[in-house]
């Protein structure tokens, strides 16, 4: 450990500006401060500082995110096998996801972490550490076939356009996982909906009697048909337990509910995830669900509400994606407003427009453009409050 | 106990090195200084030069553009060093005291008979009008101003600080005296913000005053948070803000018509051998103390408390406004994987480290490290946590970051000063340096509309 530190110590004249390696500050410095925490100390203001970093609440939010990473692969293994009719044992069908989905995080990674750096290191910055989390985010919410160069694309055009040109991690509108896909569904739409593109073949072929179509677009092809044709549950063939648990097809990490909970307990126990934002969300999409099943217009329209919650990744997305507390409301009483509209748009878009299977991104991608206007209104109300306090005396 | 104020936001932090109730005598210091620095904003005029002696009460400089507000020697003695920083900026007045301890000569009074003119000019003569502060801003009060009221809290919830039902115990007189003699200032009332975890023996029982209880952690000592429970500030509007410590200085100089710069002050911290009070000097040189109480050589001298105080250089001089000492070990150390480990040790507010398993009843050793880079604004929710005020501190903070006025005065600049978000600034994860952001709002505020 010292011999290493001694090394770094040394190679620092070498980074600055008119050193040799001076192009390479940025990403040195990124992994400087990986390996050790910095001398650095308080000059101004307080003295003393929490021990809480940028490097530390994301380490958290992606050990929160492993439940839903691991039970990923596994179910990437356990579709594959289903669909190609084999029965084998728990680890080859693990390793089958391991194979599969280790190249997607790879890619997005070197991809999304060489333009941070890259940014960085124009603007003259120290790297910050936002990507950590999407990096792992963006694999989280593609479908297991997604080709590894579709993946390099969106990231690319999601950490430029999304992220560095309103000034990187703190600055951005959008949340840059979600735009990452929003724009491989657009781009590519055909390798981001369908029945085919969610369980990973390999070179074998479909047995007999499996669909590979998640429970949102059977639910979606069952509402054209009259209800009466409409066979139980709404036309979902899986069981409420296998929504549930996670044997569905679907995007990686999106399956397992379970999985997403534990991640859930994880950010609310560390308070990292804020639960009101989580909470509001889960309100507004069950609300809508009351709604829709008042309308009762088709098959869809009758799923009970709660049982959206465990269909598709709106759970995923009420953990994960609306937390995000860059792209979110700020203020407390905007959380609330925020994650209701959230979930009332989400389940409105899944449920009433058949050409989007899953509304949950594109609900997310909404509200973050609305969520500066919530706050501002909150912002003027505040500013409205303390002017009432002086004109009431006066 | 009726007006109880209950605040919930707000945080104790558990820090090492909390004071024990014993008071030690110990040697006068040889050496004393003012720090202009201790007074916001303050431009010095230079009223002696090295070599000139004074007394007790002396002015060594005044406000250059009220020359009224006289800063004065806490001893008698001999002026032995003007000491300047860059652009010979003042920093600090060096006086080394001979040991009669003169002071210059007050008119003793009964404050009760005294004009506000006859009291304004005597604590104006005496150097202790810098005792009282003015809202908004937290900078010297201006004496041609009308307060619409005067806040003083009668407990300190920051970290370690000194129990004042220990170190007023004996000053009750010279309290009420003080307090006799503000009550003239002001045509508005004196509120006194008391603790309802103390017994408040002197203060409880003062007479001409409103009283109002607290509860709740820190900051709900600080007067910028009772001012606002109380009675919040508006645009236009002027308090004027005191310490017990200044209300008993003003007190002892109508009693005695002396100047008198001791007082009783905590030196605590982790690094500090039996932390407890010992009688000092306002100004007094903390050198001889630390050379003896400390238990190793190397640590931070913080003159006030880890989250507000200051440090000065080689020489340490006790601040004006301060009544106590903590001392913490320096920060200055790599720590490999250091925000990867599970960090039982590390208490943190924030529960991303292991330690909020231990009991609360844990104490911990704090460092000035700053535990990670600064960042851009990230988190939300966590200044709102440790502020209990009708305030949305992150639009503030970017208010004053893009310097619009507008914005400041209407999210709320005239009711905080430094203090007030210090917590902020210790739980940020994202290491912004919250303090010295609004204190740049408030210069700007100043150079505005003045």
């Amino acid at each position: 450990m010292k011999i290493l530190r001694d090394w770094i110590d040394k190679q620092k004249p070498k980074l600055e500006k008119g050193g040799k390696f001076h192009m390479f500050k940025s990403g040195f410095g990124a992994v400087e401060t990986f390996l050790f925490v910095p001398n650095h100390t308080t000059r101004q203001g307080s003295h003393i500082r929490d021990y809480v970093d940028l490097k530390r609440t994301m380490t958290i939010v992606i050990v929160a995110l492993l439940p839903a990473l691991l039970f990923g692969m596994y179910n990437t293994g356990y579709q594959h096998y289903m669909a190609t009719g084999q029965m084998v044992s728990f680890w080859p069908v693990f390793f089958f996801g391991f194979k599969r989905i280790l190249p997607i995080i790879i890619v997005s990674y070197v991809v999304g972490l060489g333009i941070e750096i890259a940014a960085a290191q124009i603007r003259g910055h120290q790297v910050n550490e936002g990507y950590l989390v999407t990096g792992m985010l963006i694999p989280l919410i593609m479908p297991v076939t997604t080709p590894l160069w579709m993946i390099a694309v969106s990231v690319a055009f999601s950490v430029i356009f999304a992220k560095e040109v309103f000034g990187g991690t703190g600055m951005n509108i959008w949340n840059p996982a979600l735009v990452a896909r929003a724009f491989l569904f657009f781009a590519y739409p055909s390798q981001m909906s369908g029945d085919s593109v969610w369980v990973s073949l390999g070179s074998k072929t479909v047995v007999d009697g499996f669909s590979g179509a998640t429970p949102l677009s059977q639910a979606a092809t069952a509402a054209l048909k009259p209800m009466a044709e409409v066979a139980s549950n709404h036309g979902i063939s899986y069981s409420l337990m296998d929504m549930f648990a996670g044997f569905i097809p679907g995007s990686i990490g999106e399956t397992s509910k379970i999985a997403i909970l534990i991640g859930a307990a994880i950010l609310l126990l560390t308070r990292i995830g804020n639960w009101k934002i989580m909470f509001s969300t889960i309100l507004g999409g069950l609300f809508m669900g009351f709604i829709l099943n008042l309308i009762a217009a088709n098959s869809y329209m009758t799923v009970p509400a709660w049982q959206h919650l465990i269909m598709g990744g709106f759970l995923f997305g009420a953990v994960f994606m609306v937390t995000d507390p860059v792209s979110g409301a700020q203020t407390s009483t905007g959380k609330w407003i925020y994650g209701f509209l959230v979930g009332l748009f989400g389940i409105m878009i899944r449920v009433v427009n058949p050409a989007y299977p899953e509304g949950m991104m594109l609900s997310i991608l909404i509200m973050n453009m609305f969520a500066p206007l919530i706050d501002y209104y909150v912002v003027q109300s505040n500013i409205r409050r303390r002017l009432k306090r002086a004109l009431v005396k006066s | 106990m009726s007006n109880v104020i209950k605040l919930k936001k707000g945080l104790d932090i558990p820090i090492k090195g909390e004071p024990a109730d014993i008071l030690e005598n110990i040697p006068m210091p040889e050496t004393f200084a003012i720090k202009p620095a201790d007074f916001q904003g303050l431009v010095p005029k230079l009223r002696v030069k090295v070599g000139d002696k004074v007394k007790g009460g002396t002015a060594l400089f005044v406000d250059k553009y009220l020359p009224e507000i006289q800063y004065v020697s806490p001893v008698s003695g001999e002026v032995v060093a003007i000491n300047r920083g860059e652009r010979r900026k003042i920093l600090e007045v060096v006086v080394k005291a001979d040991q009669d301890n003169l002071s210059e000569d007050f008119p003793k009074a009964d404050p009760k008979e005294l004009s506000d003119g006859d009291i304004k000019g005597e604590l104006l003569r005496s150097g202790l009008w810098p005792a009282i502060k003015s809202r908004p801003y937290g900078i010297v009060a201006k004496p041609a101003d009308q307060p619409k009221a005067i806040f003083i809290s009668c407990f300190d919830s920051s970290p370690l600080a000194p129990d004042f039902d220990f170190v007023f115990k004996d000053e009750s007189e010279a309290w009420q005296t003080g307090i006799n003699a503000l009550k003239k200032l002001t045509s508005g009332k004196i509120y006194l913000g008391l603790s309802v975890k103390k017994e408040n023996i002197i203060f409880a029982k003062t007479e001409g005053v409103e009283i109002n209880y607290f509860d709740g952690p820190h900051p709900s000592g600080n007067v910028g948070i009772q001012i606002h429970a109380i009675l919040p500030l508006n645009k236009g509007e002027i308090v004027w803000t005191l310490q017990p410590q200044g209300v008993i200085m003003i007190g002892r100089l109508f009693l005695t018509g002396k100047y008198d710069a001791s007082r009783i002050i905590a030196l605590v911290g982790s690094e500090v051998k039996d932390p407890r009070y010992y009688q000092f000097w306002m100004g007094g040189c903390l050198c001889g103390l630390l050379k003896t109480k400390l238990s190793k050589q190397k640590g931070r001298v913080i003159s006030g408390n880890v989250l507000t105080g200051t440090t000065s250089g080689s020489e340490d001089f006790l601040g004006f406004y301060d009544n106590m000492v903590s001392v913490i070990p320096e920060g200055n150390y790599y720590e490999m994987f250091g925000w990867a480990l599970p960090g039982f040790d590390k208490y943190s507010p924030s529960r991303t480290f292991f330690s909020w398993l231990r009991s609360g009843r844990n104490k911990y050793v704090f460092n000035s490290n700053t535990h990670g880079e600064e960042r851009a604004f990230v988190l939300t929710d966590e200044y709102d946590k440790v502020l209990p005020m009708d305030i949305l501190p992150v639009y503030l903070l970017k208010a004053i970051l893009v310097n619009d006025i507008e914005a400041m005065e209407q999210l709320g600049i005239y009711e905080v000063i430094e203090e007030d978000l210090a917590l902020c600034e210790y739980v940020c994860t994202s290491k912004i340096n919250v303090q010295s952001i609004v204190r740049k709002g408030i210069n700007s505020m100043i150079k505005e509309l003045g």
